[in-house]
């Protein structure tokens, strides 16, 4: 049975595209079947980052809508084998996504996949709620900063209250944190919340630390999904948050400031 | 309305008001209406315990009396108690003619004790009590009202959250929201958290926000209650 994973937030920009496509790709690299829906109708962005933007034809809405089946929208990745995207429209807005709509297409793809990634849009309005409503599982992006834990203790109070799960009394959606854009120098200078500040208000499981790095901004504007940069720290994050994921004990990396050696001051590197 | 500001409140109270309240109080078990036996006998009682015998209110109860006058003197009664330190303020369980002489006395009837009585018991079908438990941290942006109850959080009540009972709250974590005990009024009604980093804590419509805490209080544990129509905080020690 497929599980379908939403990736979270609340606000806007903490680096939930990010984490999808990285999230996805690291899954699909490990041999599971794994699609990654852009909940974002509207603002597409998904593929981009995918780097499958000139591939899209039909989209998520037109599924939907019954315009196109599943097979003629999912675009397979060129990269990584078991990888398949469902991009969201650009010229729909997010009324488009119905509940019956976005039920169907999941019951299909869980004959096929085995893991579903929902990118969700920022904010709590249909978008948000039609992404998370189905998921079994959440990866609540977080930034290192008061503004952005509060819209995620937000988005956990949904999870908590009108997600399937939760209408229908079964099991609460699993639910895990992803803080990202981490600096651990200016969490030391009290620039920014430090891990324990975030955990101990979310209250969560931490499922990864995310280094603040310029490859998320190149590999990004590249169209690769920053997991791929396995030399960057961000890369070999994201692989770990994946490892930890599907069971891996992994002690957590980059909480603290490393000191630069020598060759690395004189030839920089991040 | 849950919030009155402290202003207005002077200006639309009501000279006083009624409220039930519970309390306990002495029993008086009189057996024989002997007045030279009961004097020898609190005359006694006072040694043993004269810090006891200070105004105390007590309560003349009649079931075990083993002659039974109809004419009790009960002003008679009242003075001897009064000058052996005890204040009679009601009697129970006499015949209604010991009602009405009691009552010329001034002393009223009260309702007859549960367990002589044959009072009702209380309804099996009835819940204890009206608490509302919740075993989840109340995140931001939700709201949990506990009506005719108290309110039990097991977790965390994120900024943002909003608790609100008509009796007490007890949080079991971190209050960084906002929490109203005693919304329909009831100025008896306490908050307690393990640690106070609340947004705004009332009780009975007095209200304090987070910018009036005094910096000792906050991170405590502590208990809010209302003291002469003034919010106090109180740090929770063991």
């Amino acid at each position: 049975m497929a599980t379908v994973i939403v990736v979270t937030s609340g606000k806007g920009g903490v680096g939930k595209t990010t984490t999808s496509a990285s999230f996805a790709t690291g899954l699909a690299q490990r041999g599971y079947r794994t699609v990654v829906i852009d909940f974002d109708v509207g603002l597409r962005n998904l593929d981009l980052i995918m780097g499958c933007e000139r591939r899209v034809v039909y989209d998520f809405v037109n599924v939907i809508n019954n315009e196109a089946n599943l097979n003629q929208s999912l675009i397979r990745d060129k990269r990584v084998e078991n990888l398949y995207i469902l991009p969201a429209s650009q010229t729909r807005d997010k009324d488009a996504l119905t509940k019956e709509g976005v039920e169907r297409i999941l019951t299909e793809l869980k004959q096929g996949f085995d893991y579903i990634v929902c990118d969700s849009p920022a904010g709590i309005e249909r978008g948000a709620l039609m992404a998370l409503y189905f998921a079994d599982e959440a990866l609540v992006v977080t930034n290192p900063e008061v503004s952005s834990v509060r819209d995620s203790d937000r988005i956990l109070g949904i999870l908590a209250s009108r997600s399937r799960r939760a209408e229908q009394g079964e099991n609460p959606v699993k639910e895990h944190l992803v803080l990202a854009r981490y600096a651990p120098e200016r969490a030391d200078r009290g620039d920014m919340l430090s891990v324990d500040d975030v955990l101990e208000i979310l209250g969560i499981p931490l499922l990864g630390v995310i280094p603040e790095s310029s490859t998320v901004l190149q590999s990004s504007n590249a169209g690769v999904p920053v997991i791929l940069e396995d030399s960057s720290e961000a890369g070999a994050a994201y692989n770990d948050l994946v490892d930890r994921f599907l069971g891996k004990a992994l002690p957590h990396r980059f909480t603290s400031i490393q000191k630069k050696g020598f060759l690395k001051r004189l030839f920089g590197g991040g | 309305m849950l919030l009155r500001s402290p202003h207005l409140a002077s200006e639309e109270t009501p000279p006083f008001e009624l409220k039930g309240s519970l309390f306990t109080l002495t029993v008086l078990h009189l057996f024989q209406m002997d007045r030279a036996a009961i004097e020898r006998h609190l005359v006694e009682k006072v040694k043993q315990a004269p810090s006891f015998f200070n105004n105390t209110p007590v309560v003349i109860d009649l079931e075990e009396m083993t002659d039974s006058p109809e004419g009790l003197d009960f002003n008679g009664l009242y003075e001897l108690l009064r000058t052996h330190g005890m204040v009679p303020v009601g009697m129970r369980n006499g015949t209604p003619i010991q009602q009405a002489a009691a009552r010329l006395a001034g002393l009223p009837a009260l309702p007859e004790s549960r367990a002589n009585g044959g009072a009702k018991k209380p309804d099996k079908t009835e819940p204890a009590s009206h608490s509302r438990i919740v075993n989840h941290p109340v995140r931001s942006g939700q709201q949990i009202y506990a009506p005719e109850g108290d309110l039990i959080v097991l977790g965390a009540v994120s900024a943002g959250a909003e608790v609100i009972a008509d009796g007490n709250i007890h949080i079991y974590g971190v209050l960084r929201g906002r929490a109203l005990a005693g919304v329909r009024g009831d100025a008896e009604t306490r908050i307690f958290c393990q640690s106070l980093e609340a947004e705004l804590v009332s009780i009975a419509g007095h209200y304090r926000i987070s910018e009036q805490f005094d910096s000792a209080d906050r991170g405590k544990a502590a208990q809010i209650h209302l003291m002469e129509n003034r919010l106090v905080i109180e740090h929770l020690t063991r």
